[in-house]
C-alpha cells in the first residue's frame, strides 16, 4: 500500500488540533505562540502534500503548494519575532506572561 | 509495505507524540525542546514529499532560529521557567480540548470525503517548453520559479515578502526595547 494524499491530510489535521489546544489551553504566553508555530507547521505538511499529489495542471507544474508553504515560513518567522517581543515588552511591564493575568482590555 | 510508506509512519509517530508532548509537559523548557523535534521531523516529512529546499529551510528557520528565539524568550521571562509547573493550563482546558478534537474531526473528515484525497505519487512534470527547460532538481526550480527574470515566476510575492520581513525586523526592535 503506497501513500496516498489521505495520509497527509490527515497527519496535518491531527497536528493542528493540537496545536490548536495547545494555544487554547496554555497559561504562558510563549506556550500559546508554541501552539501557533505547531499549527502553521500543521499547514505546512497539509500544503506540501497537495503539490505533491496535485496533477492539475497550472499548479502542479508551478509548484503552488511549495512556494505557498515557503511564504507561510516566511511569515511565521516574523510573527514569532514580533510575538516575542511583545511578550518581552508585556514582561518588562507588568513581570508576568501568564495570558489570564493581562486583562487590560477586559470589560 | 513500501520503503517509503514505513518511513512515513515512524516519523508521523514521532511527530504526533512531540507535538502531544509540547502541549502536555509540565516544563516549559522541555516543551520547547520537544518543539525541536517536531520541526525536525517535519522536515522528514517533506522530503518525503520530494521538497528538499523546504525541509532545508524548515531546518535552518524553524528548527534553527524559532526555537532560539523562543528559548531566548524564556531566559528573558525567567520567572519560574526551570521549575516543574511552568507550563500550566488554564480553566477552561477542557472547553478547548472538546473544541479541538471537534475541529480535528471535522477536518479529517472533509478530507478523507474529498475525491482528490486518494490521489496517487508523482507530482507535475514542471516547465519543459523550449525557453523554461524543466531545471534539474526541487532547489533550482524553486529559484527559478521565485526571481526568474523570463520565465513564469513568483517575483512579486517574493519582494512583498522581503518587506514584510523588513516591517517586521523594525517592528521588533521598536517593540521590545527598553525605554
Amino acid at each position: 500500500m503506497g501513500l496516498t494524499l489521505n495520509h497527509f491530510l490527515v497527519l496535518g489535521a491531527l497536528l493542528f488540533c493540537i496545536g490548536l489546544y495547545g494555544a487554547l489551553a496554555k497559561r504562558n504566553a510563549i506556550a500559546v505562540l508554541m501552539g501557533i508555530e505547531i499549527m502553521l507547521n500543521a499547514v505546512n505538511v497539509t500544503m506540501v502534500g497537495f503539490s505533491y499529489f496535485s496533477k492539475v495542471k497550472p499548479y502542479s507544474t508551478y509548484l503552488t503548494g511549495q512556494i505557498f508553504a515557503i511564504f507561510i515560513i516566511t511569515v511565521a518567522a516574523a510573527e514569532a519575532a514580533v510575538a516575542l517581543a511583545m511578550i518581552i515588552s508585556i514582561y518588562r511591564k507588568r513581570s508576568t506572561v501568564d495570558v489570564g493575568e493581562i486583562n487590560l482590555m477586559k470589560w | 509495505m513500501v520503503i517509503s510508506t514505513i518511513l512515513f509512519w515512524i516519523i508521523a509517530i514521532i511527530l504526533v507524540g512531540s507535538a502531544l508532548l509540547v502541549v502536555s509537559l509540565r516544563n516549559i523548557v522541555h516543551s520547547a525542546l520537544a518543539l525541536i523535534v517536531l520541526f525536525a521531523m517535519a522536515a522528514g516529512i517533506y522530503l518525503l514529499l520530494n521538497a528538499e529546499f523546504i525541509a532545508i529551510v524548515q531546518i535552518l528557520i524553524y528548527a534553527g532560529a524559532v526555537t532560539i528565539l523562543v528559548l531566548f524568550a524564556l531566559m528573558l521571562t525567567r520567572t519560574n521557567n526551570l521549575r516543574t509547573d511552568s507550563n500550566p493550563s488554564n480553566k477552561q482546558w477542557w472547553l478547548a480540548a472538546i473544541i479541538s478534537t471537534l475541529i480535528g474531526a471535522a477536518i479529517i473528515f472533509a478530507a478523507t470525503l474529498s475525491p482528490y484525497s486518494t490521489a496517487q505519487g508523482g507530482s507535475g512534470t514542471g516547465y519543459g517548453t523550449q525557453a523554461c527547460p524543466l531545471p534539474p532538481n526541487n532547489v533550482v526550480y524553486i529559484g527559478q520559479l521565485l526571481y526568474s527574470p523570463t520565465c513564469y515566476s513568483y517575483v512579486l510575492p517574493f519582494e512583498i515578502a522581503s518587506l514584510v520581513l523588513l516591517v517586521a525586523i523594525v517592528g521588533a526592535i521598536v517593540i521590545g526595547r527598553e525605554d
